[in-house]
């Protein structure tokens, strides 16, 4: 692990685009600084073996430059809303992509701010699930598909949703479960590549 | 990518975790209730034949860092057939959310009901956690009071330094143990296992019984006790037969055969300490005489050297944290401090490794373990401890420092480069006037003085810390009476005038204190019989939570509710707090055995209104405070005259194959 210089020491960590508290996510990234070159596959095994259970590291190659965050230009999202019918939703999400604008409002770090929650949104789509997740049995639940583009200041999938209240009055009648499915650069088919890619091809493994 | 997949826990029966997780985005600081650190441990439920949970009754951030819980927990859980799980404290924003959903006091690690356990292990550093102790016998679904509980619930016991009088408590724990737990708690194991197996004969008082057997478990109901129709005890005698006159404190000897904890947990949380921290002694015969800690934990055990150098190498491997705290009641006093703390400097030099040694000691000698520890050129903070502001209150403590020993040594902490010392003191001591305050700033006056002729420099700055005198059971100070919150404001209130009375030097003096409210329900509570638990009762109905956090602490609430209940026991706050005992009073603790003579202490006590001092027993003649012969247990010190070897860097990738199960 390499540190940065000064008084007290950080480990060299940056976050692409975390995701934020009380959503679980499938997908994602960060880079590490390292004293010397080690084998990214131990490196996956010795990360995975500290971290809780739940927190798994499934991937690491050796960065061949260009910064991580560029790579991450989009994300796919799925938000389960037990308690609302694929109906109700569809017709939400039919006002709001129908809107050029939908104007929400979060606080963030620099107090409340109003932004657009609608132009980000590349694709949204009603899924109707296959099975009723075990824990709800006989409540209906709609799921919503997303993909977010990566803008300032991020629009999140609780944006999203404020928009859908705000064009719809959509009110989940308990909390909806958040899981990002993926993220990384953006193809021209509308896609979500692995933005690990770039790396892995003719990536030296092992280092120098 | 891959499909959305469900968290990979493993899949515990009893989990609450399918309830809790849709409470979680809805509450602060979630990571707190998730589990999972590394060093944490989840076992197989049914294989166990006997499950502790194990609590400190405060939150995450406070209670993950306590070493008698990670020490506990690590010991139960290498027993082969014994299961032990963690539960802190909920904040109110969870216990709200868990009231409405039915979710009950859970364990982190494994998200299992508390009331499922054999053992509710409740470990007290302070007092000012009992609501919090109510808060989760009842969020659990256990009965309030011991005496409703059935052979369903648990056995909930109480540990730590607020154990060593469990009165105010009683009538909400089934049992208590005094002192060290490393063995009273695999003694427990022990007669519970064998109980279980035999098919539970005689319920749940059979196992209490056995219990207060050993004579080392206070089991409260089988004592009764008689009060004098002025309020004060009369007598606290056993029930029934077979049951002890006196419960003796434990005592771990041979710290060296205890080396705990070797896997010290790594908070997923913000904690108030990220460090690994190994006792490098228990016990302390310095004999302030305010000091509970010193008074029952006697007799003084060294670890040796090695043994402390090997925890900390393979602590860190484990761990990976990057600081290392040497504790003990007394840092300095260690037969070896000078080898332990030049070899592990060396050890770590040109690493990341950080180590400090928490000093109270006012000696030059502190300040050259200071300079070894910072070789890595991270300087710890400076802190001395003369605890009383004039000569002839620090002699009514026992605290032998001269005026000079403190300037002279915070002066070389100046010349050595430290521009900022801090300076512990506390107000409200027996026998305190306005006059032995106020010393205090004449005192950090003389400091910066001296130190700014010595330094040639105006940058230097002292901190003076102002604590609120609490007398604890066990001491010589458990007779004294306390003195107001009005007195304690306005001592402090004149001495922050006489600090600033000095514009120049009053800049470079910060200064900071409690107020002596919370010291009073402190000091009720300490000294409390077992009338006081309806007082804890009432405050928690009202709202009482998380009394050792300021913004918590309702002052009104405890003088309200003490007003309410005590005086149909013809007694009140004043009672507990103000008035001072005398000889022949019996006091609440005393069936308790500290090992402590109550002859010396109140000779002790006597010698501090004489303004007379009491020398350590390490280094003169033994004084007869009585707990080695009545313990049978004997000071360990070294000097050892080994030494710590250079270590070989260890490289690579290290894979832990038991880290987590």
């Amino acid at each position: 692990m390499a540190y940065s210089q000064g008084f007290t020491p950080h480990p060299k960590i940056s976050y692409a685009s975390a995701a934020p508290t009380g959503v679980a996510s499938e997908a994602e990234y960060l880079e590490i600084g390292l004293r010397e070159s080690v084998d990214p596959a131990a490196l996956r095994a010795a990360l995975d073996a500290a971290l809780s259970p739940g927190l798994d590291v499934l991937d690491a190659v050796v960065a061949t430059g260009g910064s991580l965050v560029d790579r991450i230009e989009a994300a796919h999202w799925r938000i389960e809303l037990p308690g609302v019918t694929p109906d109700v939703l569809r017709a939400a999400v039919t006002a709001f992509t129908a809107a050029d604008e939908v104007l929400v409002e979060r606080m963030t770090k620099q107090g409340r701010r109003t932004f657009d929650a609608r132009a980000a949104v590349i694709d949204v789509d009603v899924v109707v699930p296959d099975e009723t997740p075990s824990e709800a049995v006989a409540v209906p639940c709609a799921i919503l598909e997303l993909v977010v583009r990566q803008v300032t200041p991020a629009v999140r999938p609780d944006d999203v949703l404020s928009g859908l209240r705000v064009v719809a009055d959509l009110e989940p009648p308990v909390s909806p479960r958040v899981t990002r499915l993926a993220q990384g650069t953006l193809t021209a088919q509308g896609a979500i590549a692995d933005p690990l890619d770039a790396d892995r091809d003719g990536a030296v493994i092992g280092g120098h | 990518m891959s499909a959305p997949s469900t968290t990979p826990r493993s899949a515990v029966a009893n989990s609450v975790w399918p309830r809790l997780e849709p409470l979680l985005p809805q509450i602060a600081k979630p990571i707190q209730y998730v589990g999972g650190e590394l060093g944490a441990v989840v076992k197989d439920w049914d294989t166990a034949a006997v499950r502790w949970a194990l609590m400190y009754p405060d939150a995450y951030e406070v209670g993950l860092p306590n070493q008698g819980v990670q020490i506990l927990y690590e010991v139960l859980n290498e027993q082969p057939d014994v299961l032990a799980e963690r539960t802190y404290a909920v904040w109110p924003d969870l216990e709200r959310l868990m009231r409405a959903h039915q979710v009950p006091q859970f364990t982190i690690d494994a998200h299992r009901p508390v009331r499922d356990f054999d053992v509710f292990g409740v470990s007290f550093a302070t007092e000012l956690g009992y609501t919090n102790l109510l808060t989760a016998i009842d969020l659990a679904g256990i009965p309030l009071l011991a005496a409703d509980r059935s052979d369903a619930d648990p056995v909930v016991v109480a540990g730590g330094h607020a154990a060593f009088n469990p009165e105010p408590i009683a009538a909400f724990v089934d049992a208590a143990v005094l002192g060290d737990g490393e063995e009273a708690v695999l003694e427990i194991t022990t007669i519970v296992r064998e109980w279980k197996a035999e098919g539970s004969p005689g319920g749940r008082d059979e196992l209490l019984l056995r219990l207060a057997r050993t004579e080392s478990v206070y089991v409260p109901r089988f004592y009764d006790v008689d009060y004098l129709p002025d309020g004060r005890i009369q007598r606290v005698v056993p029930n029934r037969p077979d049951v002890p006159f006196r419960v003796h404190k434990r005592t771990t000897m041979d710290l060296d055969a205890w080396p705990y904890p070797k896997k010290p947990l790594v908070p997923l949380a913000e904690t108030v300490h990220e460090r690994y921290a190994v006792e490098i002694f228990r016990g302390c015969t310095r004999g302030c005489r305010f000091c509970q800690a010193g008074m029952i934990t006697r007799p003084v055990r060294e670890r040796s050297i090695t043994t402390v150098g090997q925890m900390v190498r393979e602590g860190l491997e484990f761990s990976g944290f990057h600081e290392v705290g040497l504790l003990s009641l007394s840092s300095a006093d260690h037969s070896e401090i000078g080898d332990m703390c030049s070899g592990l400097a060396q050890q770590y030099e040109g690493t990341n490794v950080s180590l400090s040694l928490p000093s109270t000691r006012v000696d030059a000698f502190n300040i050259d373990l200071a300079q070894e520890l910072a070789r890595n050129g991270r300087r710890t903070g400076l802190t001395f401890a003369p605890e009383g502001g004039s000569e002839r209150i620090r002699k009514v403590i026992n605290k032998m420092v001269s005026k000079e020993d403190l300037i002279r040594t915070v002066v070389t902490a100046y010349t050595n480069g430290w521009r900022q010392v801090k300076l512990y003191f506390m107000c409200g001591l027996p026998t305190e006037t306005d006059e032995d305050v106020l010393e205090i700033a004449a005192m950090a006056h003389e400091v910066i003085r001296a130190g700014r002729a010595a330094t040639g420099s105006r940058d230097i700055r002292c901190t003076v810390s102002i604590g609120g005198f609490v007398p604890k059971p066990h001491t010589p100070f458990q007779w004294a009476a306390m003195a107001r919150p009005e007195v304690i404001d306005n001592r402090l209130r004149l001495l922050k005038q006489a600090v600033n009375a000095d514009r120049s030097l009053g800049r470079a003096i910060g200064f900071r204190y409690h107020d002596g409210e919370p010291s009073l329900i402190e000091g009720l509570l300490s000294r409390g019989d077992r009338r006081v638990s309806a007082v804890i009762r009432r405050v928690w109905e009202n709202g009482g939570r998380f009394d050792g956090w300021s913004e918590h602490f309702s002052y009104q609430r405890w003088v309200e509710a003490a007003a309410e209940v005590l005086p149909d026991f013809g007694v009140d706050l004043d009672w507990y707090t103000t008035r001072e005992r005398d000889e022949l009073e019996v006091l609440p603790w005393d069936h308790l055995d500290s090992g402590l003579d109550k002859d010396w202490l109140w000779q002790d006590w006597q010698d501090a209104l004489g303004e007379y001092e009491q020398e350590d027993c390490r280094w003169t003649p033994c004084f007869d405070c009585g707990v080695c012969p009545a313990m049978d247990t004997e000071i360990q010190i070294g000097p050892t005259g080994r030494k710590l070897l250079p270590l070989t860097p260890v490289n690579g990738l290290r894979v832990p194959s038991d880290a987590q199960q």
